[in-house]
């Protein structure tokens, strides 16, 4: 290994593990939003950014403001928030029950999964009138929607976290006698959780996006009425506030989730 | 409560893993099984404890487990198969609930289980944040909370280091002499084999089957470390067993 010739400098060993483990760094992303609205801000004052393309993220914010003081943006929010919060539970529950039979039965996985397959890539919009027929016009429709699009990858997500469980512990329960129910309810369900819950931070982001689209068709109030309406008329300023509720409320969901799962998968760190 | 496995034959499809296995587990013995890599002997546990079903032949019970007795078959896994989202009491309550056994009674024998692994001050613990051997030690109390006629010892200290494994095998023997239980246990290691074996069942390599039964008479309180005697049996076991061992080393695996 050494040179015959003169004795070599000792080089330090170059560091070279590190990375691969991301940390939480708060203020981060606050930082992101505040930067990109403070440019816009700045290039529509200066006139860089056209009022054509861009709204003036202030006027967005007045906008918001009377939509706050008239009194519309409860009158918006409500019934879209129940649309969102009924259609979401209905299919979230559903797609969770069907999730966990289809791991748990190979006659429901083998009857299911082709289906759930078939039924994915549907784009749900495309159904809306199909909705109507069948649920009518009113919110039933919009529950169904909602529900059906939020269905399908809460099943795909559960299925996949149940299949995930460690068999050995599943094997273990057995051992000591632990019935049927026991098993799933003390082993399955808990060790299926963190798939479960990550699951439901798409669902939960689809179900909002199939909210408006629910809206866009036969609602006089609603976010996605609103935004609608706004779109029309080319009203930027109106469409930029709906949008940023729409982006608040996908935000609020993932937190809450967040601490869902602080709160029920202390265990994991 | 004895075990007798009465020709005892296993094949997982074409590929025959046991081979005519007949042999007494006797009430308050630790019978250990050892052999090659391969040769079943996990199997056979799987088998004794009716985790899996045997192709040919039957596992009996005889003799009624004993008052009190909640799993007659109960199993210490090698990889623990502790519930990460539950407590040390958690664990053990696991296995009680199914029974009806809450609050202050389980409580009472959550205790006890966890003062006879010197586990008391670990209670409140999760998994994570134990080490290799306690958490062993939670899974020996679990079933010791059962009250196991047998228990089921599949290679129980083999994903630990060797320190840890050294001080478990302590912990074990110090348990049994308290209160003698019976137990199959496997192992790939002879040293633990003759520490802790009344009797000694060596199997061939695939197809598993029984090559020698030793006893050794010696207490097992009396098995320090280094006795000649012992080293003598291990040495005999080994080899009985080595070129087996190699050939079984060498074959490929498909199973």
């Amino acid at each position: 290994m050494s040179d015959a010739t003169a004795p070599t400098q000792p080089i330090e060993v170059r560091f070279r593990g590190g990375g691969f483990a991301p940390k939480a760094r708060r203020w981060v992303g606050l930082f992101v939003f505040v930067f990109l609205i403070g440019i816009t801000e700045i290039g529509t004052r200066q006139g860089w950014i056209s009022s054509l393309t861009l709204p003036k993220p202030s006027d967005v914010l007045a906008t918001f403001g009377e939509l706050w003081e008239s009194g519309l943006l409860f009158k918006h929010l409500i019934p879209s928030l129940s649309r969102l919060a009924v259609g979401a539970a209905i299919g979230a529950s559903i797609g969770i029950a069907v999730g966990i039979m289809i791991g748990l039965f190979s006659y429901v996985r083998a009857g299911m999964v082709p289906l759930v397959a078939a039924i994915f890539p549907i784009p749900k919009i495309a159904l809306l009138p199909l909705f109507v027929i069948w649920f009518g016009i009113d919110e039933a429709s919009k529950y169904a929607l909602i529900a059906f699009g939020t269905f399908t990858p809460t099943v795909v997500a559960t299925y996949g976290a149940v299949d995930n469980v460690d068999r050995s512990l599943i094997r273990m329960g057995q051992s000591f006698g632990l019935s049927w129910l026991s098993i799933v309810r003390k082993i399955v369900l808990p060790g299926a959780m963190p798939g479960i819950l990550s699951g439901l931070r798409i669902s939960l982001a689809i179900a909002i996006i199939l909210l408006v689209a629910a809206e866009m068709l036969g609602a006089e109030y609603g976010i996605g009425a609103y935004i609608l309406e706004a779109g029309s008329l080319y009203d930027l300023e109106r469409l930029f506030a709906g949008v940023v509720i729409l982006s608040l409320l996908g935000v609020i969901l993932s937190t809450v989730i967040g601490f869902i799962e602080r709160r029920l998968l202390g265990w994991r760190a | 409560m004895d075990i007798r496995l009465d020709a005892i034959s296993h094949s997982y499809g074409d590929t025959e893993v046991l081979r005519d296995i007949s042999l007494d587990i006797p009430n308050g013995k630790i019978v250990c099984f050892v052999g090659p890599s391969g040769c079943g002997k996990s199997t056979l546990l799987r088998l004794i404890g009716g985790l899996e079903r045997a192709t040919k032949g039957r596992v009996l019970q005889l003799g009624t487990p004993p008052e009190g007795c909640l799993n007659p078959l109960t199993y210490v896994f090698q990889d623990f198969a502790l519930l990460p989202w539950r407590s040390v009491h958690g664990n053990i309550s696991l296995v009680l609930e199914d029974h009806g056994i809450k609050g202050a009674q389980a409580d009472t024998i959550i205790a006890d289980v966890l003062a006879r692994t010197k586990l008391s001050d670990f209670s409140k613990a999760l998994p994570r944040q134990l080490s290799g051997g306690m958490k062993q030690r939670v899974a020996i109390a679990r079933a010791l909370a059962v009250k196991p006629a047998v228990m089921l010892m599949d290679e129980p200290l083999s994903a630990l280091d060797s320190q840890t494994r050294e001080l478990l095998m302590d912990d074990l023997v110090a348990l049994w002499t308290r209160q003698s239980f019976t137990a199959a246990y496997v192992t790939h290691n002879l040293a633990e084999a003759v520490r802790l074996g009344h009797r000694i069942v060596v199997l061939s390599r695939r197809p598993g089957e029984v090559r020698e039964i030793v006893e050794i008479d010696m207490p097992l309180a009396d098995r320090s470390h280094g006795n000649t005697k012992l080293e003598q049996t291990q040495k005999h076991l080994w080899d009985m067993m080595r070129d087996e061992a190699r050939a079984a080393d060498e074959e490929l695996l498909d199973v």
